[in-house]
């Protein structure tokens, strides 16, 4: 089960969403965000579902692969539609129980939250899925670029982000090993209170830790030994080209942005 | 030939330990004289701790020598300048293949060294397929490596390491995390290579991996103690015990029955050749 974390993990294929460039699937990301953001009503936010919806439909992922990305989210999803229920008190009562009451309006809040955030996950994570990790620092190397002129050291972040991406594999796979390990050695850590819980995995982070240096130290040995030598002179075997689907694909969500504030302008 | 590619000469090294006070040296090598040919097929022996990784460190300039001279194709790996140059020669393989996999395809960690080399777009995509063909990874090639077997991770990073088109590779244990499939893969892949005249220093564990090299280096307390043909270096059972060696299977059992009173020689190295000799002494009988 701890294998089965998905997020930041592509999803090779060949749909239009893949083909797209990087930077501007980024960039569009955004634009998403700031769509769902803008939505005021429920009718705005449905422009934002069809937006979702035709998206993940134009990226082929399998509904099972969307399944598992919302999986870990589910008690945000159900944290923030008990507060909305019950933390907003305006409208026609619907149900009422000691210090507890339901409204109209509350109901509809938590429905427009919920739904929100399933988008902004679902949308969002479409992202990570179509591009593979190193595209994706690329772009945002590229789209950061004009940082280095105040020094932010762009390319070494972008490289470690694509290092840490692809030792979360590896990571899991040695913590699983450790647990088994620990557990064989009489371990306990299922039962007990949340502290004890807490405490019964040092013995799991420790060895983590221990490993994760000797990860480091090789790597940049192996690194070394492939002429790495920072990001000056470095070329890259895919280059980020922008086509004329990168214009349809930005043009496609303009219109929904367009729509979602047109929706809001009408509903008002 | 006298030209040597890569020449080792008095090479000296020590780690020195400097959190400890007063800081603590380890000599690691002492005085390591070695010349190795353009081509050559050597295997380096030695048991843990007797420096052979440290050694191979030094060839291609992860470590420089603190007396005497590493030199590759005439370059000093003292000198700044011929770092890149050297590394692009020498290409190095470690034990671990999670440990050298950069990227999360494939493909991109093959083009990793050509990218950081400063290689045309065009050139790299040319060379990453011709790698990953020739380690017979190139279906492969969009495969997160993480999802691969020991055995194809370590021709993935064979694969990276080929692509710099290197004239000399060196494998530190490079099938000491593999089973038996994998260790198979990859030493068909370092002797098909070695067909292709690049020069192979592997530094292994398994006496039947070194039965296969044209050479045998066997190195202790930092020196090298035996050079020579594989074939001349196993028939010594009594000295490779003594550096707490072992000799392949088949050379042991020549060696048992030799002890025993029968005639045969210990210099056997591979199993046809044994099943003749014994066949022989069975007929004599």
């Amino acid at each position: 089960m701890i294998k089965d974390i998905t997020i930041g993990q592509y999803f090779p294929g060949n749909s239009v969403l893949h083909r797209m460039d990087a930077r501007v699937k980024i960039i569009l990301t955004a634009v998403f965000i700031v769509m769902l953001f803008a939505a005021k009503g429920i009718e705005g936010l449905a422009v934002g579902i069809v937006f979702t919806v035709l998206t993940f439909l134009f990226s082929k992922i399998p509904l099972k692969m969307m399944g598992k990305s919302l999986k870990p989210i589910v008690p945000v999803v159900v944290f923030t539609a008990l507060l909305n229920l019950f933390f907003i008190r305006t409208g026609d009562v619907l149900w009422e129980w000691r210090f507890l009451k339901l409204t109209h309006d509350g109901v509809d809040t938590s429905v427009f939250m919920v739904i929100r955030i399933i988008c902004l996950i679902c949308g969002s994570s479409l992202l990570t899925y179509t591009t593979s990790p190193i595209d994706l620092t690329d772009a945002i190397e590229r789209l950061m670029s004009p940082l280095k002129k105040i020094k932010v050291p762009v390319h070494e972040l972008a490289m470690m982000m694509t290092i840490a991406l692809r030792f979360i594999p590896t990571l899991i796979e040695e913590t699983d090993k450790i647990m088994s390990a620990q557990k064989a050695r009489g371990a306990d850590l299922e039962t007990g209170n949340f502290l004890q819980k807490a405490k019964a995995l040092i013995p799991i982070l420790i060895p983590l830790f221990v490993a994760s240096f000797r990860h480091a130290e090789e790597l940049a040995l192996a690194m070394e030994c492939r002429c790495y030598h920072g990001g000056e002179g470095r070329t890259r075997m895919k280059q980020l080209r922008m086509s004329i689907l990168d214009l349809w694909g930005s043009l496609f969500c303009m219109v929904f942005l367009a729509g979602v504030i047109a929706v809001n302008a009408l509903v008002k | 030939m006298s030209e040597n590619f890569i020449e080792i000469k008095d090479l000296r090294f020590s780690y020195i330990n400097d959190l400890e006070d007063p800081p603590v040296k380890t000599e690691v090598l002492k005085g390591v004289t070695l010349g190795i040919k353009k081509g050559e097929f050597v295997a380096v022996l030695g048991h843990n701790g007797s420096g052979k990784s440290t050694l191979a460190k030094c060839i291609n300039a992860i470590n420089l020598p603190e007396a005497g001279g590493v030199f590759v194709d005439g370059m000093d790996t003292l000198d700044e300048n011929n770092l890149l140059p050297i590394r692009q020669r020498v290409g190095m393989v470690f034990q671990n293949p999670d440990n050298q996999i950069v990227a999360t395809i494939v493909e991109e960690d093959v083009a990793f060294a050509l990218e950081n080399m400063g290689v045309e777009p065009a050139e790299i995509r040319q060379r990453v397929d011709d790698a990953l063909k020739t380690v017979g990874m190139y279906e492969y090639r969009l495969h997160a490596p993480h999802k691969l077997s020991g055995g194809q991770k370590q021709r993935v990073a064979i694969a990276g390491i080929i692509a710099m088109r290197p004239d000399c590779i060196l494998l530190d244990e490079p099938t000491a995390m593999l089973d038996p499939k994998g260790r198979e893969e990859v030493m068909k892949t370092i002797k098909m290579l070695n067909g292709q005249g690049v020069t192979i220093v592997l530094i292994t564990h398994y006496m039947e991996e070194a039965a296969q090299a044209d050479r045998v280096v066997v190195i202790d307390g930092g020196e090298v103690v035996m050079d020579d043909v594989p074939r001349k270096i196993f028939s010594q059972v009594e000295k490779m015990k003594e550096l707490g060696l072992d000799v392949p299977q088949v050379t042991e059992l020549a060696w048992e029955l030799q002890k025993a009173g029968y005639d045969i020689s210990t210099e056997i190295i591979d199993e046809d050749e044994c099943v003749a000799k014994l066949a022989e002494l069975l007929r004599g009988q």
